[in-house]
């Protein structure tokens, strides 16, 4: 819900519902399509698609304006795990170029309950966060990468997700808004 | 305090919700003698009046009725040529009945189509740079108020020039919009918008602006 006071409080939805549910989806996943790999373009295409709706939830609600550097989209990017995941991630590793950084986290909710079984050490599990990310950028005319280069669940200490900024999609800017 | 309408125009310049809230409905019928005393024209497949304006039929104004039966195009329901019957004396006293011609769907689609255009002209001509483009256009009897996203959704209200909070209306439409639009998942992005929930929620919201401002909205 874009807007606390609504008749779906958003600090009131469980999050155990939401990590079952993603391990419902993650697990029929790996049913239908048994190649690992498969499983995990899913997932960010999933993501993809979630992303592109979500951007228009999280403007209305925090009514955040364009972002003219990088830093900023990340400090927006980690007002979004805020909102919609209740974690706040850190903000570290920047590259030299200001192109480049990482979030850093160690509770997440997606993968409380979950242990890796030895035949899908390839599956990136939280690849749709991935896909989010990216679907979310385009929409606001940014292109940009994203991978987990620590994850919990292959025995990192914490989780963390780098993100590259690719480029502007020039082409895409609306008019009145370049 | 009236807002008359909801426009919403997607990235590439469609028209994919519109909302006509309150548009009053101005409808006159009259009973004339010969000859007419009003001259009609015949024009978009629709009788207009274009001269003689009195007792609040208004050059402008379509034929709806004669006799009250329903004109459609130039002809009666029965098939006989309306101009040719308002010829003839021995069928007078006639009744007729005017109406204030009403958008259909299609020029509403080219209208926003327009005005997509406009909104992108309007950032170019500006002397400053990073214009953002139209926000409010102003007329005698109505004033526009539009909101772009940074994703480049416009959303467009009509309304009384004496109405106010507008700009929160706007953006609690762009919120109705990221819940019951984008949340739906049968939706179909840049696709029109038919949810029967952004509907009702939208109605509520534009009733409570008109009836207390923009404090409840």
């Amino acid at each position: 819900m874009s807007r606390t006071g609504t008749k779906l409080d958003s600090k009131k939805v469980n999050s155990e519902l939401f990590t079952l549910t993603y391990g419902a989806l993650v697990a029929q996943l790996l049913k239908d399509y048994e190649n690992v790999e498969d499983v995990n373009k899913q997932l960010e295409r999933m993501g993809y698609n979630m992303g592109i709706r979500l951007i228009e939830d999280f403007l209305a609600r925090t009514g955040s304006g364009r972002c003219y550097d990088f830093r900023d989209t990340a400090e927006k990017i980690q007002t979004g795990f805020k909102i919609f995941l209740g974690i706040t991630p850190t903000i570290t590793n920047w590259s030299a170029a200001g192109d480049e950084f990482s979030l850093c986290f160690e509770a997440n909710p997606l993968t409380e309950f979950v242990e890796l079984p030895d035949h899908c050490l390839n599956l990136k599990y939280c690849n749709i966060l991935i896909g989010i990310l990216r679907g979310a950028c385009e929409m606001v005319q940014m292109e940009i990468a994203c991978w987990f280069v620590q994850d919990q669940l292959k025995n990192d200490n914490v989780n963390e997700l780098r993100v590259k900024f690719i480029k502007r999609l020039e082409d895409a800017i609306p008019a009145g808004e370049d | 305090m009236v807002i008359y309408g909801v426009y919403i125009v997607s990235k590439s310049g469609g028209l994919i919700f519109n909302h006509d809230h309150n548009v009053p409905r101005i409808e006159n019928e009259r009973v004339f003698n010969y000859p007419l005393d009003l001259k009609l024209r015949y024009e978009n497949k629709k009788i207009v009046v274009s001269f003689g304006q009195k007792e609040g039929i208004n050059v402008g104004h379509v034929l709806t009725a004669v006799n009250g039966n329903a004109v459609i195009g130039r002809e009666l329901e029965n098939g006989k040529d309306v101009f040719d019957l308002l010829e003839e004396p021995e069928c007078f006293p006639l009744s007729l009945k005017f109406s204030r011609a009403r958008m259909t769907t299609n020029e509403k689609i080219f209208l926003a189509s327009m005005f997509y255009p406009l909104f992108a002209i309007a950032s170019q001509l500006s002397p400053e740079p990073r214009c953002s483009g139209i926000e409010i256009l102003e007329a005698d009897t109505f004033r526009l108020h539009c909101y772009q996203t940074l994703t480049g959704i416009k959303f467009i209200v009509v309304a009384e020039s004496t109405q106010s909070g507008i700009e929160i209306l706007l953006k609690r439409v762009f919120e109705l919009y990221a819940d019951y639009a984008l949340k739906n998942p049968f939706y179909s992005l840049e696709m029109p918008i038919r949810c029967e929930l952004f509907e009702t929620n939208l109605q509520t919201l534009l009733e409570n602006v008109e009836k207390s401002g923009a404090s409840s909205a």
